[in-house]
C-alpha cells in the first residue's frame, strides 16, 4: 500500500449495443464477427455524405443524464473533433463538446461497497459520440473494419474523486449494470462494448492534487484496477526516490497488458489540439420538455432498487443480492426462477454457488447455458416434494448440464427417485435392524449417534434412494419398539 | 435547338418536332465543340440516351451537373486530383430528384477545385473560358456550368454557391444563377466545401426556367437534417410579374461612386448601368431605397467568409486520405502515405486554405479567428435581417464589373474594392434566396444585377426578378464570341 493519497478520475466508454441503427447513419448496429459487412458510405466519410441523429440515442443518453442527475440541456448539439487516423473515416469525430453542452452536464451518482458502506461520484459530464473504426495490426499490414465506425459511444467523465482501485472498479461494474438495466447496451467486454481512459496522481496532502497520469484504453475492469494499483506504485516510489518531480509529468501512458505495467505514449507538450468547433450538418435540436420527462418516467427499475427488494421483500442475504443485481442476465435469470415458483432463497443459492461457477468455468454467459430457468425449476421442484434427495438433485444438475437432456426425462433414465413410501421403509428398517442386535444394544446403552450407522444401511440398501428425513424418523419409531 | 428555354423545348417534344433522343444528340455535340473552346468539362457522356416524353416540362430534356454532386456509377472528381479517378455508388438527392422528371444528363461540369477559387481556374484539368471572350475567366466555382448554359449546350446546369459560385459565374457568363434558401434543396450528395454556407441552386438562362429546374431539384430530405419542408413552395406555378408596392434597397456604401478614390472605367459603366436598372425596377412600380450599413461591418464580410470557410474546409476535407477512395499515396507509414496524397492531390490554393482554416480553428487562436468571424457573421446578417423587416429584398451589382482576364487574375484586387466583389457571401452567411440575372453589358461583355431575400421568401426574390428580367432585353441570351 502507497502511504500517499492517490486520486484517480475515469473516462469510461461504453458502446450503446442495442439501438437498431448507427448513431449518425443508417447502417445496423450489430456486433458480428464478419469484417464491414455493416457499412453505408455515411460511415466510410465518402465524398457528400452527412450526419443524421438518431432520435433513440438522444432518448438514452437523456435517461442516462439523469440516472447521473447531471444537468440536462434546452438543446442537443455536437461539435467536431479533428484529428487524422486511419481508423477515423471523415477525419473527425462528431462528439458532443465543451461540457456545458453535453447531454449531461455535472452531477453524481452513489456507489455501494461489498462491506455496505457507500461513496459518491462526481460526474463531470456525459456526452454522446460516435465510434471509430476498428483496426487490427498485423505482422506487416494493418486492416480496417468500419463495422464499428459510426456507432453510438456514451462516455462519462468522473471527476477526480475517487480515491482506490476497488472502488473505480465498483464505480464501473454498477455503471454497466445501469447500461445493461437501461436496455442501452449489452456491455460486453467481451465484445468490446466498454473502454476506460484512467486519471492518476498522487499526493502526500489529500487537499492537494498531484501531476495527472493519464492512461488510455484500459479494455477490461481487472485491468482497471491493475493499472491504477501500478500506477500508484510507480508515482508513489518516484515520490519515495525524490524522482517524483522531474519523472512525474503530465503525459498520456498507456497499459501494456503483456508486461502488466503502463508505457508513456506522449507528454503534455505533444498533446494533440482537436479544434473543436460545430458540427454544422446537425442544427441544434430542441428538446421537447414532455419528451424529456416522458423518458425520465419510463426509467426503468435500477441495479440498487432491484437489491433492496431482493433483501426486503424476498429474504435475499446482502451477500448474494450483490452478485445477481451485478449482472442484468443474472437477475433475469433469478426472477425467472422465482417467477417459475422456485423459492426465492433456493433459486439465489443455486445462482450463486453452482451456476455461476458452472459460468465461469465454461466461461459462458448465463443466458447462453442449457440449464434454463424452467429446467432448474424442475430440478428444484424435485427435491422439494421429497421426489429426489438434495444429494440427488446436484447429479441431476451436473448431468443436465452434460448431457444437455430435460432434468425430468434424466431422472426417469436413472430411475432417480426418493422412497417415501412409509411401508416399505418400514420394512426395509425392520430387516436391518432385525440383523443388527448389537448396534441396537449400544443405542439403547446411549450411543444415540449411531443412528447415523442405521441410515447408512437403509442408503446402501436404497442405493441413496430413501428420503432420509423419513428413515430418520422410521427409525426413531421403530428403535422405540425394541 | 438548344437556345430555346425549357417550356419551348418541352412544346417541341410533346408536339413531335423533335425526340428526347436527337436533344440530347445535340446537346452533345455541342458538349464537344464547348469543350474545345472553353474546356467547361471534365466528363461528356456520350452514352447519354433520349427519355420518354411525358407531361413533365423537364422530361426529355438535357441538362449538365457539376463535377462536386456525387452521381452513381459516374466519375465525379470535384475538379480534384485527390478524386481524379473517383466513381460513387451513390447519387445526390439534387439529382435523384431532377432525373425522376425525366430529364438527362449529358455532361459533368468542370468547377474550381472542390469549389473553392472563384476563377475557374484552379481545377486538376485545367482552366475554364468565357464563351463570350475565351481571354477571360468564367469566374467560378461553377465554371464550366455557367460556360456551357451561356454556350447554348443546353437550358441549365446545377451548380453549387458557398460564397457567390453560382451568381457570379452567371453575372460574367450574361445567364441567371439561382442560390435558394439554405435547406431548399438537400446537400446529401454534395461533395462538402464550407457545410454552413454550401448551397445548391442552379445556372439558367431565364428565371423562368430557374423556378422550374428549383422546384425538381429541392424538397426535405432525411438525410440532410438541414432541409425543410417547401412542399407548399411552388416557384414555377406561382411565378407573377406583379409585383407592383414592392419594396428594395441597396447598399450606399457599396454602389456610391463617391465612396471610391481609383475607380476603374469598367467599374464606374458597371456601377452606372446598375443605376439605370435601378431606374427600370422604379416603374415596375418597385419602391427602391438608399440604406446605408456600418462600413467596418461591410469592410468585415471578406475576411468572416474566409476564416469560416476555409476553418470548414479544412476540416470537411479531412476524410480525403487515399485510404478507402482516391489514390493510394506512397510511403511506409500511414502518415507518410496521407501526406503524400494530400501533397500531391490538393492545388497550392487549397493548401493555402487548409493551412489558414487549421490557424484559425487551433485552441490558442479560436476565440480570436474563428468565433469572432461566427460574431461578425452573425452582425452582417443581423443587419440585414433589420432591412427585411422593411424591404422585400437587397438589390446590388454582381462584381466589379465583366469578366476579368485570365491573364491577370493573380492580380490582388484593389482594397476598397473588395466589398463591391464580395458582398454576395451575405447571401450565404444568412441563407438567404438570391438570384443573379443579366443587366446589360460593359465593353461588349455581359455584366450582371443580383437581388436577395429574406430566408424561405424564394417567391418574392424569383417574382421581382422575373419581372425586371422581362423589363430587359438579356433573356435566353446565348454567348455570341465578341472578341
Amino acid at each position: 500500500m502507497s502511504k500517499y493519497y492517490a486520486t484517480i478520475g475515469l473516462e469510461m466508454h461504453c458502446e450503446g449495443s442495442l439501438t437498431n441503427s448507427k448513431v449518425f447513419s443508417p447502417s445496423k448496429n450489430e456486433y458480428t464477427e464478419l469484417p464491414n459487412c455493416n457499412v453505408t458510405p455515411i460511415d466510410m466519410g465518402f465524398p457528400g455524405v452527412l450526419p443524421v441523429a438518431n432520435k433513440e440515442c438522444v432518448r438514452m443518453s437523456i435517461m442516462m443524464a439523469n440516472i447521473l442527475h447531471a444537468r440536462i440541456p434546452e438543446y442537443m448539439y455536437w461539435e467536431r473533433k479533428n484529428y487524422y487516423y486511419p481508423d477515423l473515416p471523415k477525419g473527425y469525430q462528431i462528439t458532443q463538446n465543451p461540457p456545458e453542452e453535453c447531454v449531461g452536464n455535472g452531477g453524481y451518482i452513489d456507489i455501494e461497497r461489498e462491506d455496505g458502506s457507500t461513496f459518491r461520484v462526481e460526474i463531470d459530464n456525459l456526452h454522446l459520440e460516435e465510434d471509430a473504426a476498428q483496426l487490427t495490426h498485423l505482422y506487416d499490414t494493418s486492416t480496417i473494419n468500419y463495422n464499428r465506425a459510426g456507432n453510438p459511444l456514451f462516455e462519462l467523465v468522473t471527476g477526480p474523486c475517487l480515491h482506490s482501485a476497488d472502488d473505480a472498479v465498483s464505480f464501473l461494474e454498477y455503471m454497466r449494470a445501469i447500461y445493461q438495466y437501461c436496455g442501452i447496451s449489452e456491455a460486453d467486454s467481451k465484445k468490446g462494448h466498454l473502454r476506460c481512459d484512467v486519471n492518476v496522481s498522487i499526493s502526500e496532502d489529500p487537499d492537494k492534487l498531484g501531476t495527472k497520469v493519464e492512461i488510455k484504453n484500459v479494455n477490461s475492469f481487472s485491468s482497471v484496477r491493475d493499472a491504477i494499483n501500478y500506477e500508484i506504485e510507480r508515482q508513489s516510489d518516484l515520490k519515495d526516490e525524490g524522482r517524483y518531480d522531474e519523472e512525474v509529468v503530465q503525459e498520456t501512458r498507456r497499459w501494456d497488458e503483456e508486461s502488466q505495467t503502463t508505457k508513456s505514449m506522449r507528454s503534455k507538450v505533444d498533446a494533440i489540439d482537436y479544434k473543436y468547433f460545430v458540427e454544422p450538418n446537425i442544427p441544434k435540436i430542441k428538446l421537447d420538455k414532455k419528451w424529456v420527462d416522458e423518458i425520465i418516467a419510463s426509467t426503468p427499475e435500477l441495479p440498487y432498487e432491484r437489491k433492496a427488494k431482493y433483501m426486503n421483500d424476498l429474504g435475499l442475504s446482502s451477500y448474494d443480492a450483490t452478485i445477481i443485481i451485478k449482472d442484468i442476465k443474472i437477475a433475469t435469470y433469478f426472477e425467472k426462477c422465482v417467477e417459475l415458483g422456485v423459492d426465492a432463497k433456493t433459486a439465489a443459492n443455486w445462482i450463486c454457488t453452482q451456476i455461476l461457477g458452472y459460468c465461469y468455468k465454461e466461461e459462458k454467459e448465463i443466458d447462453e447455458i442449457y440449464l434454463t430457468p424452467e429446467r432448474l425449476a424442475q430440478i428444484t421442484s424435485a427435491i422439494k416434494d421429497g421426489r429426489i434427495s438434495s444429494k440427488q438433485g446436484k447429479e441431476l444438475f451436473a448431468l443436465t448440464l452434460e448431457r444437455e437432456e430435460e432434468p425430468e426425462a434424466i431422472m426417469e433414465a436413472e430411475g432417480m427417485k426418493q422412497l417415501s413410501d412409509d411401508s416399505e421403509l418400514i420394512k426395509i428398517v425392520t430387516e436391518i435392524l432385525d440383523r443388527s442386535e448389537a448396534q441396537i444394544a449400544d443405542y439403547k446403552g446411549g450411543k444415540t449417534n449411531i443412528i447415523g450407522y442405521f441410515v447408512g444401511q437403509v442408503m446402501q440398501a436404497t442405493k441413496g434412494q430413501a428420503n432420509p428425513g423419513k428413515v430418520n424418523q422410521i427409525l426413531k419409531e421403530e428403535l422405540s419398539k425394541r | 435547338m438548344m437556345d430555346k428555354t425549357i417550356v419551348e423545348l418541352h412544346e417541341e417534344l410533346k408536339s413531335g418536332k423533335v425526340t428526347s433522343d436527337e436533344l440530347v444528340q445535340e446537346s452533345l455535340k455541342k458538349s464537344h465543340e464547348v469543350q474545345e473552346k472553353c474546356n467547361a468539362f471534365v466528363t461528356i457522356l456520350d452514352d447519354a440516351k433520349g427519355t420518354e416524353v411525358t407531361d413533365d416540362l423537364l422530361s426529355g430534356i438535357p441538362f449538365g451537373i457539376k463535377d462536386n454532386y456525387s452521381t452513381k456509377g459516374i466519375l465525379s472528381t470535384g475538379s480534384s486530383n485527390t478524386l481524379k479517378d473517383y466513381v460513387p455508388f451513390f447519387t445526390a438527392t439534387a439529382i435523384e430528384n431532377l432525373t425522376k422528371h425525366g430529364c438527362v444528363p449529358v455532361n459533368k461540369t468542370a468547377m474550381d477545385e472542390f469549389g473553392m477559387g472563384g476563377t475557374g481556374t484552379t481545377g486538376h484539368t485545367g482552366v475554364q473560358k468565357n464563351p463570350w471572350d475565351t481571354s477571360r475567366m468564367c469566374a467560378g466555382s461553377s465554371s464550366g456550368s455557367a460556360a456551357a448554359v451561356a454556350a447554348g449546350v443546353y437550358p441549365f446546369a446545377t451548380g453549387s454557391d458557398t460564397g457567390d459560385s453560382i451568381r457570379k459565374p452567371a453575372a460574367f457568363c450574361g445567364i441567371v444563377g439561382y442560390k435558394p434558401t439554405y435547406g431548399m434543396i438537400s446537400r446529401y450528395g454534395l461533395f462538402a466545401f464550407a457545410s454552413s454556407l454550401d448551397t445548391c441552386g442552379v445556372l439558367t438562362r431565364s428565371v423562368e426556367d430557374a423556378a422550374i429546374v428549383v422546384d425538381a431539384m429541392k424538397g426535405i430530405d432525411p438525410k440532410d437534417m438541414t432541409s425543410w419542408d417547401s412542399s407548399n413552395i411552388n416557384l414555377y406555378k406561382d411565378l407573377s410579374k406583379d409585383v407592383k408596392g414592392k419594396k428594395l434597397f441597396y447598399i450606399k456604401e457599396i454602389v456610391d461612386k463617391n465612396n471610391y478614390k481609383n475607380l476603374p472605367k469598367e467599374t464606374e459603366e458597371h456601377l452606372d448601368n446598375f443605376m439605370k436598372t435601378i431606374d427600370k425596377v422604379k416603374e415596375l412600380g418597385i419602391e427602391v431605397e438608399e440604406v446605408s450599413i456600418n462600413q467596418d461591418l461591410l469592410n468585415a464580410i471578406a475576411s468572416t467568409y474566409v476564416v469560416i470557410s476555409c476553418a470548414e474546409a479544412t476540416s470537411n476535407m479531412s476524410n480525403l486520405t487515399g485510404f478507402s477512395f482516391g489514390p493510394r499515396g506512397e510511403g511506409s507509414t500511414y502518415q507518410e502515405q496521407m501526406k503524400d496524397h494530400r501533397t500531391k492531390g490538393f492545388s497550392s490554393l487549397i493548401k493555402r486554405r487548409f493551412v489558414i482554416g487549421s490557424y484559425v480553428l487551433q485552441a490558442v487562436n479560436q476565440d480570436k479567428y474563428f468565433k469572432n468571424a461566427q460574431r461578425a457573421r452573425r452582425l452582417i446578417v443581423d443587419a440585414i435581417k433589420e432591412q427585411f423587416k422593411k424591404y422585400d429584398g437587397l438589390i446590388l451589382p454582381v462584381g466589379t464589373g465583366p469578366a476579368t482576364k485570365l491573364d491577370n487574375h493573380d492580380m490582388v484586387s484593389d482594397d476598397e474594392l473588395t466589398v463591391l466583389d464580395e458582398h454576395l457571401q451575405i447571401g450565404n452567411f444568412g441563407g438567404f434566396p438570391s438570384i443573379t440575372i443579366p443587366n446589360g453589358f460593359v465593353d461588349g461583355l455581359p455584366v450582371g444585377i443580383n437581388i436577395t431575400g429574406n430566408c424561405y421568401d424564394d417567391q418574392n426574390v424569383l417574382n421581382i426578378a422575373y419581372a425586371l428580367e422581362s423589363s430587359m432585353d438579356y433573356k435566353n441570351q446565348i454567348a455570341k464570341e465578341v472578341k
